[in-house]
């Protein structure tokens, strides 16, 4: 993603700190050194931890929170050095969804979309046909009367995506929006947002702690940790070949691919003296993740393979499959010779008699 | 009860409802901008002027801290100053006025502070200038708490009403002193208390009814 030329990028974060004054004691740094391009019409994903900083770097894009250091770029114009009506235009061209909705109870589905209209001082009659138009386009029209006390969580999101699209925004911020929602309205509402992207060209930044909602719609992705971006990259490949420990951790919880209990148990480092098996991660990328792969290894070398877990998924349009295998151990080093000639990627992960 | 004290109690009753009527809109007018303010104005919020609300603050508790009686006639000659008498009700509406304001105001803020911080970010990030956020989205999600802080502001000024009698103030509280206490007639002392009481249970039984008409936050008060 860095390096990518500036005039294809919607969001280009430079070089950013931020730091919070901390009662009592000095400054807690919330990001240090943090650069990143947001590709114009992707789906971009950040993902980390609590704590790690990534809310912080969302509400930078759209000046709720102001960078101590570096700049924030968003379509050109810079956020953080934007004051008052400079900043509320920057704001409008850049539509929020939250985690909690942030709806008003007090009106209405269609009063709430047309809320950011109002404030834009757009006139009667265009809100009207507006509102009309976002109502539909996120399937809400038979519950356009209703309050928000009535609705499910799915429903509320549409709204607030519908809310968030009202003035026509060139970017659109997502804070954790599908993290309250159970897993199949999750799909629903990551499905929307697709669309919405393909439809009209829309860059979207979303903060996630799920790998799975990277998986299933990013086109690129972020790892944050500690204040600091430790990896980033177009999602597939960083799934392929995912080079930070945080990144691992995070994709061993997606990729269907962790040791059953009774191996890790007692797996070791070092290969231990006598027979034993070596336990090896084989990541398939690309076109060889359809390959048989296991049975040529068998024809071609005669080595046999245990399978121990794993699974082949889809990484936006791509297969992706990860699998942790063991193989007798005098032979391991040869088949694994074998399979990065192929194109796969593999690592040891230990070793159990 | 002779039929000649029905005539006093119903004149007496109107009185007090006119005293607490007028006394609670003009708090209402003082107190909803001053709540708004204090809750708006701290470090770091959409009004931020820390200084300004520390002093608000301070004026604020002062007024709530001075009994209302004592109130009342501390402030004669300003009430002199105002509407020209200190006797009788317009005089009495100025120190009911004068109480009402801070009570309103600290009763708004709690309202307000009430309010999702997120629906504030959430309107920030429309681009909402201070002023839109206050009018859009913070006084009509804390209307149902406004509602309720209304109705007690209004109950207590009933209460009060009937101590303005001090000054000659007159009203329901002020008849039962000067019949009830001093001319030794019990049952008019009974008759305003009854009419006290009803007059309260109609005040709050109103603003209840209002808060859960403008209340949308649970799904049972669908109202259509």
């Amino acid at each position: 993603m860095t390096g990518t030329p500036p005039a294809n990028a919607a969001i280009i974060f430079d070089k950013l700190g931020k730091s919070f004054a901390k009662a009592g004691s000095g400054q807690v740094m919330a990001l240090q050194d943090v650069s990143l391009t947001v590709p114009t019409g992707s789906i971009t994903g950040i993902i980390g931890r609590s704590g790690a900083g990534k809310s912080t770097l969302l509400r930078m894009v759209n000046g709720l929170e102001r960078p101590t250091e570096g700049h924030v770029q968003v379509v050109g114009r810079d956020v953080g050095a934007a004051r008052g009506s400079d900043l509320r235009a920057i704001r409008r061209d850049v539509g929020m969804i939250f985690q909690h909705f942030n709806l008003l109870a007090s009106r209405t589905v269609w009063g709430n979309i047309a809320l950011p209209l109002e404030i834009a001082g757009t006139p009667s009659g265009q809100i009207k046909a507006r509102v009309d138009q976002l109502i539909d386009q996120v399937g809400l029209t038979a519950h356009r009367d209703r309050y928000p006390a009535e609705m499910s969580g799915g429903q509320k999101q549409r709204v607030g995506i519908a809310r968030a699209l009202a003035t026509s925004p060139k970017v659109l911020l997502s804070d954790e929006a599908t993290s309250a929602l159970d897993p199949e309205t999750t799909q629903t509402v990551l499905e929307l947002l697709s669309q919405i992207n393909r439809d009209l060209g829309l860059t979207i930044l979303l903060i996630t702690h799920e790998m799975a909602v990277l998986r299933d719609i990013a086109s690129h992705m972020a790892v944050i940790e500690g204040g600091r971006i430790v990896e980033s990259g177009p999602t597939y490949d960083v799934f392929a070949k995912p080079t930070h420990a945080t990144t691992r951790s995070f994709l061993s919880g997606v990729t269907g691919a962790t040791l059953p209990a009774f191996v890790a148990a007692r797996m070791t480092t070092n290969r231990p003296d006598g027979p034993a098996q070596e336990v090896i991660r084989v990541t398939f990328a690309g076109q060889h993740a359809t390959d048989p792969m296991l049975a040529m290894l068998a024809t071609e070398l005669g080595i046999a393979a245990n399978i121990l877990a794993g699974a082949i998924e889809e990484v936006g349009p791509h297969p992706f499959g990860n699998l942790l295998l063991s193989i007798d151990a005098p032979r391991a080093a040869e088949a694994r010779a074998y399979l990065e000639q192929h194109g796969l990627t593999t690592e040891v992960l230990g070793y159990v008699r | 009860m002779s039929a000649n004290l029905i005539p006093i109690l119903w004149e007496s009753t109107l009185q007090t409802l006119y005293m607490v009527a007028i006394s609670a809109l003009l708090g209402t007018l003082g107190g909803l901008p001053l709540g708004v303010f204090l809750a708006t104005s701290q470090r770091g919020e959409l009004l931020s002027a820390p200084w300004v609300n520390k002093v608000l603050g301070l004026v604020v508790n002062a007024a709530r801290s001075v009994p209302f009686i004592i109130l009342v006639v501390a402030i004669i000659p300003f009430t002199r100053l105002v509407v020209g008498t200190s006797i009788g009700t317009n005089a009495a509406i100025v120190p009911l006025t004068l109480a009402a304001v801070p009570f309103i105001a600290r009763l708004v803020e709690n309202a307000i502070r009430e309010v999702e911080a997120g629906l504030i970010e959430a309107a920030r990030a429309m681009g909402a200038t201070p002023m839109q956020i206050i009018r859009k989205v913070l006084i009509p999600e804390a209307l149902p708490g406004i509602t309720l802080g209304l109705t007690l502001a209004a109950v207590s000024l009933i209460g009060y009403s009937a101590m303005v009698g001090a000054v000659g103030g007159q009203g329901l509280g002020d008849l039962g002193i000067r019949y009830g206490y001093q001319r030794f007639m019990p049952e008019v002392m009974l008759a305003v208390v009854v009419i006290l009481i009803v007059l309260v249970q109609l005040v709050q039984s109103l603003g209840e009814w209002i808060a859960a008409r403008v209340d949308r936050r649970a799904a049972r008060n669908r109202g259509h």
